[in-house]
């Protein structure tokens, strides 16, 4: 009986989380996507979400794709498929490898970053002063969070595509003997502009998880130094499975035929 | 008579099983200033919550000059914070913006002001409360606790508001800081015409700042009277408070 009590009690608890994510969603939608908007707030955060991510996720694909291009290659050869090393790296990379990777190391810089500063934004009544001073929380510190987040990430993603892709290049053509020129014709003649674009609506979905999960545990972050770690340690966890969940289920959407 | 300015009529408010609140009934007069007292947990910083709509009362009624608050949202809710300034116990200054930017806040979000203007008045408000303009760009990471109270009371005054709350305005600083604070109070409040309420522990900071005193105990305001009256209540509560002392009505929780 206490065996089935506890299960009870964590199904419980976990759909009245998924409530409570559901309504900070939408009031993060609706209040905090709305006018008024800070625009100041907004370009901070591009700047602390988009820019300052740049060098993470542009030496993780980099490598990402070097790695890629060596399994492929070792795989390959089996098959006598060594060929295919150049195109399917890009496929890869624009479709699965660049946003998920850049998801993963983005949640980890910026999720833990806005739950830490949010929380102790929370415990240091600084959210409450805003209510004071007539300024919504939900506009001036979760909305431009989102709007920026969910703008800075496609284009972080299109750069880790580059690098990634680049990254595949030089292993390519350094270590596994493939020639400049074919190696590029290979990947331009494969790739679409649609394994690109679904790659870039995943990270916008990506980017609005992100600063969701870590605006959500850090607003709801209580009890002092510990309640700030929590926060910060569950806007990682729960932003990354996330970002794979949905990442499974966009690539069944737009790939579905 | 004339309603009071602020009235909290049978205020309700329980956090799950925890009742707090359990019917505070008081009112304070326009440009007078009520000092809520009480021990840890008595339910008075929850008090000072519901009235400024951070927190919502199950039941009850609060009124400030005449109009509901209870349920306001949205910008009915902005407009209404507009009237009010706060002084937090930890002074909560955004760490994220200078001094003045700080102390300017209300002015620049509140008030649509422009930031050139707003700087003006900001540094004029930090030399209300003693502080030098050679501080207005620092960040207030940098500033010791008695001065983070003086800049968190120059934003509070800053938009001249007609009501302002001070959470514990003593707490944490050694006792010729805080009468330097609980004058700058009184000064300020004066100028301004305000109306305040005030909750703390501190007698010493009570008497000073307090027209009238309210002490609260397990959720319902036990004596309220005017502050000069507060050694003369014959009110069991008020006397064991008043003098620290172990026996008495009051239970401690250990």
């Amino acid at each position: 009986m206490t065996f089935l009590a506890t299960i009870g009690s964590f199904i419980f608890s976990m759909f009245a989380e998924v409530g409570r994510v559901s309504i900070f969603a939408r009031d993060a939608v609706l209040r905090g996507l709305l006018p008024p908007w800070y625009f100041r707030q907004l370009f901070e955060q591009i700047i602390r979400i988009g820019y300052n991510s740049l060098p993470v996720v542009g030496l993780t694909a980099f490598f990402t794709g070097g790695a890629l291009a060596l399994q492929i290659y070792i795989g390959g050869t089996r098959y006598n498929a060594e060929n295919l090393v150049s195109s399917i790296v890009a496929l890869g990379i624009t479709r699965e490898l660049g946003p998920v990777m850049a998801g993963l190391m983005v949640t980890g810089r910026v999720a833990a970053a806005i739950a830490a500063e949010l929380g102790t934004m929370r415990v240091t009544e600084q959210i409450d002063a805003l209510t004071t001073l007539s300024t919504n929380p939900f506009k001036y510190l979760v909305g431009p969070r989102i709007l920026a987040a969910v703008i800075t990430m496609p284009i972080l993603v299109g750069i880790a595509d580059i690098i990634g892709i680049f990254g595949g290049f030089v292993v390519g053509t350094s270590s596994l003997g493939f020639n400049y020129a074919a190696y590029i014709k290979n990947t331009t003649d494969f790739v679409q502009v649609a394994d690109v674009t679904s790659g870039l609506i995943k990270a916008a979905v990506f980017g609005f998880i992100i600063a969701l999960m870590g605006c959500y545990h850090g607003f709801n972050s209580k009890g002092g130094a510990q309640g700030v770690g929590r926060a910060t340690t569950n806007a990682v966890v729960s932003g990354s499975i996330l970002i794979l969940a949905a990442n499974y289920a966009l690539t069944s959407l737009l790939f579905s035929e | 008579m004339p309603e009071p300015h602020i009235v909290l009529e049978n205020v309700h408010k329980s956090f799950g099983t925890k009742h707090v609140l359990k019917g505070v009934n008081v009112g304070v007069g326009k440009g007078r200033s009520l000092v809520v007292i009480g021990g840890s947990g008595s339910g008075k910083s929850v008090t000072l919550k519901c009235i400024l709509g951070l927190l919502h009362p199950e039941k009850g009624s609060i009124r400030v000059g005449g109009k509901e608050i209870i349920g306001l949202e949205g910008p009915a809710l902005d407009q209404m914070m507009g009237r009010f300034g706060m002084v937090f116990q930890g002074a909560a200054l955004f760490d994220s913006l200078s001094v003045w930017r700080n102390v300017a806040f209300g002015l620049i979000q509140g008030r649509k002001m422009k930031p050139s203007e707003a700087r003006v008045i900001a540094i004029d408000k930090l030399a209300e409360v003693g502080l030098g303009a050679e501080l207005a760009d620092i960040s207030p990471a940098e500033l010791s606790g008695g001065m983070r109270k003086r800049v968190g009371l120059a934003r509070a005054i800053a938009p001249e508001p007609e009501i302002i709350f001070f959470d514990e305005p003593t707490t944490g600083l050694d006792p010729i800081m805080g009468d330097v604070i609980n004058n700058l109070i009184v000064d300020s409040v004066k100028r301004l015409g305000a109306t305040t309420i005030t909750i703390t522990h501190d007698m010493a900071s009570a008497r000073k700042i307090g027209d009238d005193i309210a002490m609260i105990y397990k959720g319902k305001i036990v004596w309220c009277g005017p502050a000069d009256e507060i050694d003369r209540s014959n009110n069991p509560y008020v006397d064991q408070f008043i003098h620290g002392r172990e026996e008495g009505p009051i239970e401690i929780e250990l």
